[in-house]
């Protein structure tokens, strides 16, 4: 079914964006990149990724898991 | 002196310009719970997003996150954009978006009467609410609290703790019980206007008299390795996780920003907030807390409340704009206790008075009630903080986890059919009581193996809800199709 494969997909979005909005693999490095700690550079990039995706969740699969059918639970 | 005259006069400014903003408010407000309450669900996408983001941060973008970036490194920078600008972001969905649907079809004003219809269960309703009350006074409290100290310090001691903490209660007071959510929504957006741009301002100012970010980021790396290096000293992953996992679900139950999911206007202005959420935790948070961590580099020392901000403004930046942020700071203080309070007073008149005590209340008794609450609330609150020596940090965090205990029994009885009152009541109530032993007695142990008991308990709750649910059958008047079949359209 469409609607449980979205759930699944968007699911692991989520899951993905929170993993790494901090750069674990960077862990006790110390290296900066145009006056700020690299790791800083890192967040903030994904911080905007993370709001691209979000816009592009809202524009496509908005209601996914949430509207519609009456489960049968 | 000259700034003393401007700060007070900042802060007097502040405190005219919501009041006229209140009665503005005052009068387009319907004489409802629902129009108090909720504006009548008419808040548009700007007003929801500064008004959730400025009850949310608040003070703590100007004290209390800038001190522990001084204190241990700018790692909280991340810690903040994974709780606010991620997780929270995608409960604002999870959460936020069911809550809307459900209290649209439905008219739920509290999350309480959400559960408590649901599950057809008065005690369940009385304890979510009574759970929520509990640490929202401790909030408020701590908002008088500080801005009391903030007005002691700011005046020198001309106006003495007790009477800048009663001052800024009578006029929340005031305020709240006039305006409600519509008033408190419209300054919330000036204030988070205003907020977002002192901290540009005073970024680039330092960054600017004090010789470019590379030179600010190598001063505090000498004054500091560990600070430059990802992780150490207090930031280890099980910290940095336990944090920001705890928080943000305890912001989703926090009851002024709970109560937003049920305000939008339309799924549009949702969608819309969502996307702008990770940009603006970035926009105010970097800077804010980079400051404090770069202090640091710059031998700047906390001022005799701890507050590591306003020096280095003193230090870099002329006078009156140090004040200026000050007296921002407090204006924020008085922003996000007011929309606690209107929160606490919904809770109370909603969850407690009419279920409990009157049932057949008329909407405008109702309505009074709400009003008498705010008072009786905001009384108790500074009665209590007029008595305390407590850190403004400390009990924020220990607040906001304490609501997260809530979230994931929530979060099933949202999503999973198969839920029952006594797996809520099991999940919620044990929980809640595991949460309260770790943080206030030696009973329950406060970490394990760094994770913090923060987190466990959520687990705990987790696990309860859905393990007694399974084992206890649903009773006969739970209506579990309230949650169901729900369509913005």
């Amino acid at each position: 079914m469409g609607d449980a494969r979205a759930t699944w997909f968007w699911g692991a979005v989520a899951l993905l964006l929170s993993s790494l909005a901090i750069p674990w693999f960077l862990w006790g490095s110390d290296a900066v990149v145009a006056g700020l700690p690299l790791w800083l550079w890192w967040h903030v990039g994904w911080m905007c990724l993370t709001a691209i995706v979000f816009y592009a969740f809202t524009r496509r699969a908005w209601g996914v898991g949430i509207e519609g059918g009456v489960s049968d639970g | 002196m000259a700034d003393l005259g401007l700060q007070v006069g900042i802060v007097v400014g502040y405190l005219l310009v919501a009041l006229a903003v209140g009665l503005v408010a005052y009068r387009l407000t319907e004489r409802s719970a629902e129009d108090y309450y909720l504006a009548s669900r008419t808040i548009g996408t700007v007003v929801l997003l500064f008004t959730t983001f400025a009850t949310l941060l608040s003070a703590f973008t100007f004290f209390g996150g800038p001190n522990l970036a001084f204190a241990a490194g700018p790692e909280w920078i991340l810690v903040m954009g994974l709780m606010d600008g991620v997780i929270f972001g995608i409960l604002w969905y999870v959460m936020g978006y069911k809550q809307w649907l459900i209290g649209r079809e439905h008219g739920y004003v509290t999350v309480g009467e959400m559960l408590g219809d649901r599950f057809n269960s008065r005690s369940l309703r009385g304890l979510v609410a009574a759970i929520s009350l509990f640490w929202l006074l401790q909030y408020v409290m701590l908002q008088q609290v500080g801005a009391g100290r903030a007005l002691e310090s700011l005046t020198e001691g001309a106006i003495p703790y007790w009477a800048g903490a009663t001052l800024i209660t009578v006029f929340m007071i005031g305020y709240v019980v006039l305006a409600g959510m519509r008033g408190v929504a419209w300054t919330d957006t000036l204030q988070g206007l205003f907020m977002l741009g002192l901290v540009w301002v005073a970024f680039a100012w330092v960054v600017l008299s004090a010789g470019g970010p590379g030179e600010l980021t190598a001063a505090m790396g000498e004054a500091n390795s560990e600070f430059l290096a990802l992780g150490g000293g207090l930031y280890s992953p099980q910290y940095m996780l336990s944090m920001a996992i705890a928080i943000a679900f305890g912001v989703a139950m926090f009851p002024q920003i709970n109560q937003r999911f049920f305000v939008a206007r339309s799924q549009r202005v949702l969608k819309r907030t969502l996307a702008l959420w990770p940009v603006l935790v970035i926009l105010l948070f970097v800077p804010a807390f980079i400051l404090g961590a770069w202090a640091t580099g710059l031998g700047v020392v906390p001022n005799a409340e701890g507050n590591i901000l306003p020096p280095l403004l003193n230090a870099y930046t002329p006078t009156w704009f140090a004040a200026l942020v000050v007296a921002g700071a407090m204006a924020a203080m008085m922003s996000s206790s007011d929309s606690m309070l209107l929160s606490g007073s919904s809770y109370l008149t909603r969850d407690l008075y009419r279920p409990f005590v009157d049932p057949d209340a008329s909407d405008r008794r109702e309505d009074f009630v709400a009003r008498l609450a705010v008072v009786a609330f905001a009384l108790i609150a500074l009665a209590m903080s007029l008595g305390t020596e407590l850190t403004l940090i400390e009990i924020g965090a220990t607040a906001f986890k304490g609501y997260a205990q809530l979230t994931p029994p929530v979060l099933v009885a949202l999503y999973w059919p198969g839920a029952t009152r006594a797996g809520m009541l099991a999940g919620i109530g044990l929980s809640q009581a595991f949460y309260l032993l770790a943080t206030f007695t030696n009973v329950v142990s406060a970490t394990y193996w760094g994770w913090q008991a923060g987190l466990v308990g959520m687990g705990i709750g987790l696990i309860l809800t859905v393990g007694v649910s399974l084992v206890t059958t649903a009773s006969q008047d739970a209506d579990r199709s309230l949650f169901e079949g729900l369509n913005a359209d």
